[in-house]
């Protein structure tokens, strides 16, 4: 028997394992395949089925509309009300749905947890391609809204995926950094829902920056979530409301921020989800 | 030949909580307000105080220290009682949880059933759940649809492709899961009492698959409960107690191991009185040689018992259960059996002394247990007490042509045959 025997790999106490990014890639799939299996399963066993999906955004913004806009008042840069909304509805909505849908990922799926290995990273990961799904459903709708009002768009659109992909982080680090949290302290679920509930009024969703005072700018855009709707909009509406390479950049750096945190905290309890799950 | 799995020192630690409120997760605000208390007890007492620190963790080792080396093809049951460690060490093995201390060597791809059916969806049909577990045991899209056929065909529930699976019966269910499982490609398996599962007919099925798997050169880590199963399954065994592995062997020396290690948590301590029965001793021989754990299957097993009974007694029963290792009961041997004036017994001490004829066991492990009972009155349940595990040994002039020859069948005869030749 050959002693020095050279091994596919090796399982230690306390290291991270060298395999994980390849592992990582061997289980592509498995992002598609769990993202799939949360859409289809949702609507299940309804009347109007995946209509929902079409719906939902469509309402929350009628109501924005109804008390921001002609309730309110409040401005919107010359952009028709509702695709003033819209445009940072889009964004807001994706983050919340995936901010809240990969902090309890990993509690929802702790059957798999304590029986099957994979890197857990997909399973966060998974609920938030989740929302990006749904963002395209919306974003069609958008689109629509567009044609309605005679609204077109101009080259800015062209930049919207770099907003979608700089939110994408900005809701996986926190995302990750949360869901690691919430399988050993649980009173994550309820600091959830919170948090959503009040970005939403932290956020330029219903009104646009320009209402903030201009010495809490800076202090505003600690909120990454800023740079992004704001971005959004600016894309959406053809570069006609306001963005400044501060808030993005800001925006940037905060979500370079999360995803380290997010990333390193996930990996360094990852070993031990099911012991503890 | 190539090892497939290395242990070395591997250990695993769990904390496990003494509180009383909250049993299952700690809360976040708790655990800043143990670490700001144990900050100020810091500062009060910077020299430590062990009488006063308040410790609701207790560390529990689940594995200590455990080496071991499979080699590639390999089939290893792993036995023990529960909470041995056994699923412990599948779930650091499969990647599940981290060691504690210690390293894994691992070569080939490893796949592990640690339960039948993990991530089913009951929403989802049958097919679906087909690729949602196939995909979540490691198999890609196109090895599931090269499969997929196979699987169905195994399962036996084609009717019912396109059904939910929450609309299955348990049946259905566990052998739609058990399919997808039981194809998955991987040279290192890792499987965990799955077979505990569905009826009769379909766990031969499942151990038919597992056996046709095993003669594909792939290496298998089995744990289950079902002695017969592993036993027809596996050709080495790793005997593990309280979180310790004994050295790898043969199945037949695990299970001896884990008979003796079993009884030896509670050695007998003679004498055992029961009411009005004292038994002083029993040892087993042969010739004049006593107290052995190994016999020779070609002379006869002796048996003595010593006790004394306190009153005068009808109904007398003293004896032996033989059990093989596999916990099923092979023969029954009384005092009284042959000979019913036995079952009435003066008060006063007694040996007796029982012989089994010789070359009557096959090779193997077995269990005697003493009896001891009065026939529908009552039993002493001396057996539960006073077990002895021992291994009996080929004869030596059994099947002199082929002495490595497994061997079949239950018993062994000594019978007698004679060839004569006709002449035309």
């Amino acid at each position: 028997m050959e002693k020095d025997q050279e091994f596919q790999f090796t399982i230690e106490a306390g290291k991270a394992e060298r395999h994980y990014w390849a592992d990582l890639w061997r289980y592509r799939e498995l992002f598609y395949i769990l993202a799939w299996r949360d859409i289809s399963v949702r609507y299940k066993q309804t009347i109007i089925g995946v209509l929902w999906a079409i719906l939902r955004p469509l309402l929350t913004m009628m109501i924005f509309v109804v008390v921001f806009g002609k309730i309110a008042k409040l401005p919107s840069e010359g952009v028709p009300y509702p695709i003033f909304v819209f445009a940072a509805m889009l964004p807001w909505t994706f983050f919340s749905s995936a901010f809240a849908d990969a902090s309890n990922s990993l509690i929802s799926n702790s059957n798999l947890i304590s029986k099957v290995y994979f890197p857990r990273l997909i399973i966060p990961t998974a609920s938030v391609i989740v929302s990006v799904v749904d963002f395209l459903i919306s974003f069609v709708i958008l689109m629509a809204l567009m044609a309605w009002y005679n609204y077109w768009p101009s080259w800015h659109l062209l930049t919207l995926p770099f907003f979608l992909l700089l939110s994408f982080f900005t809701v996986l680090g926190a995302g990750l950094f949360v869901a690691s949290l919430n399988v050993k302290y649980r009173d994550f679920r309820f600091v959830i829902p919170f948090v959503v509930q009040l970005g939403l009024y932290i956020s330029p969703v219903g009104f646009s920056t320009t209402i903030v005072p201009e010495q809490y700018r800076l202090f505003y855009y600690l909120n990454p979530m800023v740079g992004v709707i704001d971005g959004f909009r600016w894309a959406i509406s053809g570069g006609q409301t306001a963005l400044n390479e501060t808030e993005i950049l800001m925006s940037i750096g905060i979500t370079l921020v999360l995803c380290i945190i997010g990333i390193r905290h996930f990996r360094k309890t990852e070993k031990n989800f099911a012991d503890v799950i | 030949m190539t090892v497939a799995i290395k242990v070395e020192n591997l250990s695993k630690k769990y904390l496990i909580q003494h509180e009383k409120k909250s049993a299952h997760y700690e809360t976040f605000s708790e655990s800043i307000i143990q670490t700001g208390k144990s900050v100020i007890d810091k500062i009060r007492l910077p020299w430590g105080n062990g009488g006063i620190e308040q410790s609701t963790e207790e560390e529990f080792w689940a594995l200590k220290n455990i080496n071991f080396e499979i080699n590639q093809g390999d089939k290893v049951g792993v036995i023990g009682r529960n909470g041995a460690g056994k699923s412990t060490l599948l779930k650091v093995l499969s990647r599940i949880t981290g060691p504690t201390t210690g390293k894994i060597h691992i070569n080939g791809r490893i796949a592990s059933l640690l339960e039948v059916g993990t991530g089913f969806h009951p929403e989802l049909t049958g097919r679906e759940n087909i690729f949602l577990n196939g995909a979540i045991l490691g198999m890609s899209r196109k090895e599931i649809r090269k499969k997929f056929d196979e699987i169905v065909a195994f399962a036996e529930v084609d009717k019912f492709l396109d059904t939910p699976v929450k609309r299955y019966s348990s049946g259905m269910y566990v052998r739609l899961a058990f399919a997808v499982a039981a194809h998955l490609e991987s040279e290192i398996l890792v499987v965990d009492e799955v077979l505990a599962v569905g009826d009769a007919r379909f766990q031969r099925k499942c151990l038919g698959k597992m056996r046709e798997v095993s003669k594909a050169g792939r290496t298998i880590l089995f744990v289950s409960h079902n002695m017969a199963a592993i036993k027809a399954l596996c050709d080495f065994g790793i005997y593990m107690c309280d979180g310790k592995a004994l050295p790898i062997s043969s199945v037949s020396d695990a299970f001896l191991n884990y008979s003796v290690q079993d009884k030896e948590s509670n050695r007998v301590r003679f004498p055992v009185e029961v009411d009005e029965l004292i038994i002083y001793s029993v040892d087993i021989g042969q010739d004049d040689v006593w107290s052995l754990s190994e016999l020779d299957g070609s002379k006869q097993i002796k048996i003595s018992i010593e006790f004394e009974v306190l009153s005068d007694l009808n109904l007398f029963r003293l004896g032996f259960f033989v059990k093989g290792n596999t916990g099923e009961l092979l023969l029954r041997s009384l005092l009284a059996d042959w000979n019913e004036d036995y079952e009435d017994i003066k008060a006063g001490k007694y040996c007796v002394t029982g012989i089994i004829d010789r070359a009557f066991f096959i090779e193997g492990s077995y269990l005697f247990e003493l009896h001891a009972s009065r026939y529908g009155i009552k039993d002493y349940g001396v057996n539960k007490r006073i077990s002895i595990p021992i291994k009996i040994l080929s004869p030596a002039e059994y099947n002199t042509a082929h002495i490595g020859e497994p061997h079949v069948g239950v018993v062994l005869a000594h019978d007698e045959w004679t060839i004569n030749k006709y002449l035309n």
